[in-house]
């Protein structure tokens, strides 16, 4: 069966054959960075354009309709527009820093592809403290927003990046810790190891109550995290315009705005990957027979078809919220998530010391 | 003192919201000195949009004038001119047709629900939910094509002129009128489904931008705004016009507050705009739809005034004669004016996220505040 494991295979062993060892690896990594950047742009203009044909049916509405069959090609025609818009820096800001921020939330955008498992044995770099790189690099993005926010000179800006700060922060704390229950469960970090300990089944199922709790917990924190509505305050166009990326035009702007799709896909894409077994298709125990018939459905549509559901989910949380204000945002986490969040931890670690899940 | 951009001298931040902003829905600018995201001071400054509508009307006929001031409210542009024509008709002292007064009541009532429609829409927006946005707008396109037959005109309708309205009514009026009923009836539930019970929203609105009954008296506040206090302030249940005192409906009382009792209100007060239509729509009598005038009309020499409910509140017009063919002196008195003054007060102490919503609930129209 043709799988995307042999099309690694078949390239890392005929770049073998045909160059010396380390010549194949910097032309394994030139590849690899070729296509983490192709994936980049393709999510990017894929994920705005569903994003805008999920408000369209949520607001009886058809969106984009114009350009190409279904207004596929409306999001490349306003890369286009944003490409040749003149990207203007402002007299007043820090230049240096206003140029530089978009490129440190693109980065940590990209570098978040790295562990992500896409499929059967398919996937960049199968580090052995995956989902620690993952909320380690996640929180990278914060550094970008405050530097554009401060750099900017703007003081919608500003509020917009001071809100950001106090957001991620904060929200990152229930989100690492409705992963470690996970990690509690595998006794492992690693992505691969997290994939395969759910054979036999997804955690969210053979996990009770509690990782349901955690489950609930992680989209909360990663909607958060995405700065998308409920909890997009730094941006919060109502109240501070653009928030933090007010100043910024073209294609700077553009990077912002991609990046926060990616961060997007890569938080549903950590969700699949814990809570609904990433690229494992859907066991059930025993079921011999049911399992074989699953495992037909390649890997690679097993694992986008769960990230592009959560996507959904996010989406219509966005289109049907309005937003929290920034006290209640604050309250939520540490009055409610948190304390949530740390006994549903103690939950799960007694269920998998006495081995009660499935 | 604040300076125009920087901070005072205390350390605070001076940040302008508007005059292009999207929370003011119109060119409305405050300068608001912040604490980190608490407001200490907020200053609305006016005169953006300001088109000297009163003097503009001092050099125009009686009848000329009255469709200057659909640019005022432009959401409730019957009822605008409803006042108008109500305050010549007074100086000329005619009595209009009972079809042509129904016909009134009928618009004035079918605008009020359009222009909360879009209040509901709008508030939502601000609080970050674009979705009912189009859903309040689903109802509303219904009622401006209902308008556009009758009045031809979609936003500023000069429709009701002195003696009586325009034209007569569309023949398909009264079934368009049903259908429109029956639409909304059958959709509202949606409005409380989506943002009435939704406890983000419940929590971003109770408490918030708390206004006593007594401030609201004390700085003029009308319509939703007043009611919402507690203040018993429609006009027209006080000084009623036209039929009204001939009509069964509740004046929509809420004593709450704050920006959830004032969304109470003109929720509910659609529900009793939506009672009015229906005992009005059967029972649209024959006859004239417009009383015998002079082709050019004169007030006799003296001061008249009349005031109306508005969408927003009260409006009142005042006309001072000198018995010519146009008015000496005219003046305005606009709900929004009134409302918006109250908001300094109503935000202190609260944060940004608290400005919008509590705007939001005043339902401000800028061109009716700076005319």
């Amino acid at each position: 069966m043709l799988s995307l494991e042999n099309i690694t295979n078949t390239i890392h062993e005929w770049l073998n054959a045909t160059m010396n060892p380390s010549l194949a690896l910097l032309s394994e990594f030139v590849i690899i960075g070729i296509c983490a950047i192709a994936l980049f742009a393709m999510l990017g203009l894929s994920l705005v354009l569903m994003e805008r044909k999920v408000a369209a049916f949520m607001q009886l509405r058809l969106g984009p309709n114009r350009v190409g069959p279904f207004g596929i090609f409306q999001t490349v025609a306003d890369t286009l527009k944003l490409m040749m818009k003149e990207g203007l820096t402002p007299d007043g800001a820090d230049k240096f820093l206003f140029n530089l921020a978009p490129f440190i939330v693109m980065i940590a955008a990209m570098m978040l592809l790295a562990p992500i498992a896409f499929a059967r044995g398919f996937q960049i770099w199968d580090i052995n403290i995956g989902v620690l790189f993952l909320s380690a690099v996640s929180s990278v993005s914060v550094i970008g927003i405050l530097m554009a926010g401060w750099a900017s000179n703007n003081k919608y800006s500003f509020l917009g990046a001071m809100r950001s700060g106090a957001q991620i922060v904060s929200y990152e704390l229930s989100a690492g810790l409705s992963i470690i229950t996970i990690v509690i469960l595998t006794g492992s970090l690693q992505i691969s190891d997290i994939v395969n300990s759910q054979e036999n089944g997804w955690w969210i199922f053979k996990g009770h109550i509690p990782v349901i709790i955690s489950f609930i917990t992680f989209l909360i924190a990663i909607t958060a995290e995405t700065n998308r509505a409920p909890f997009d305050l730094p941006e919060a166009e109502s109240e501070l315009t653009a928030g933090f990326h007010t100043e910024y035009s073209g294609m700077k702007f553009a990077l912002f705005f991609l990046s926060e799709y990616i961060n997007i896909f890569i938080a549903c894409a950590v969700g699949a990957t814990l809570f609904f077994g990433g690229w494992m298709p859907f066991h059930i125990g025993n079921w011999e027979a049911f399992n074989h018939i699953m495992d037909y459905i390649p890997s690679s549509i097993w694992f986008m078809g769960k990230t592009f559901f959560l996507i959904f989910l996010l989406m219509w949380f966005r289109w049907t919220f309005p937003r929290l204000r920034v006290d209640q945002l604050l309250n939520l986490e540490w009055k409610y998530l948190l304390p949530i969040s740390m006994i549903n931890l103690l939950a799960v670690t007694l269920m998998a010391i006495m081995g009660w899940h499935f | 003192m604040i300076e125009e951009l920087g901070t005072t001298s205390e350390g605070y931040m001076v940040i302008n919201i508007g005059p292009q902003h999207p929370a003011t829905h119109g060119v409305l600018r405050l300068v608001m000195t912040l604490d980190g995201e608490t407001i200490i001071k907020t200053e609305p400054h006016l005169g953006y949009i300001h088109r000297s509508i009163e003097k503009m009307c001092e050099s125009l006929s009686y009848r000329q004038f009255v469709y200057v001031t659909s640019r005022m409210d432009y959401l409730s542009s019957h009822m605008n001119n409803h006042g108008c024509s109500l305050v010549v008709e007074k100086g000329l002292q005619v009595e209009i047709p009972e079809r042509a007064q129904v016909i009134r009541v009928l618009m004035d009532e079918l605008t009020r629900v359009a222009s909360h429609e879009l209040w509901w829409g709008a508030m939502a927006m601000d609080l970050g939910a674009f979705t009912p946005f189009f859903h309040s707008f689903r109802e509303r396109e219904t009622i401006t094509d209902i308008m556009e037959e009758t009045c031809g005109a979609r936003l500023t309708m000069n429709y009701i002129c002195p003696g009586g309205v325009m034209a007569d009514l569309h023949p398909d009026f009264q079934k368009r009128v049903k259908n429109f009923v029956t639409l909304f009836k059958s959709k509202f539930h949606e409005y409380n489904e989506l943002v009435t019970g939704n406890i983000i929203f419940q929590n971003r609105m109770k408490g918030v931008g708390f206004l006593s009954a007594e401030d609201a008296i004390s700085f003029g506040c009308t319509g939703p705004v007043a009611r919402g206090s507690g203040v018993k302030s429609d006009i027209r249940k006080l000084y009623p016009y036209e039929v009204y005192n001939k009509l069964q409906f509740d004046e929509v009382l809420e004593t709450g507050g704050d920006s959830f009792a004032r969304y109470m209100v003109r929720i509910n007060e659609m529900l009793q705009s939506i009672k009015i239509i229906e005992q009005l729509i059967d029972n649209i009598p024959e006859g004239e739809f417009q009383a015998k005038t002079k082709a050019v009309l004169k007030l006799p020499k003296g001061e008249f005034y009349q005031r109306v409910e508005t969408a927003r509140g009260e409006l009142g017009v005042y006309i001072v004669s000198e018995g010519g063919t146009t008015p000496y002196r005219i003046k305005f008195r606009s709900p929004g004016f009134s409302n918006l003054s109250a908001l300094p007060q109503m935000v202190k102490g609260s944060k940004i996220g608290d400005l919008v919503a509590t705007m939001g609930t005043l339902d401000l129209v800028i061109p009716d505040i700076d005319r």
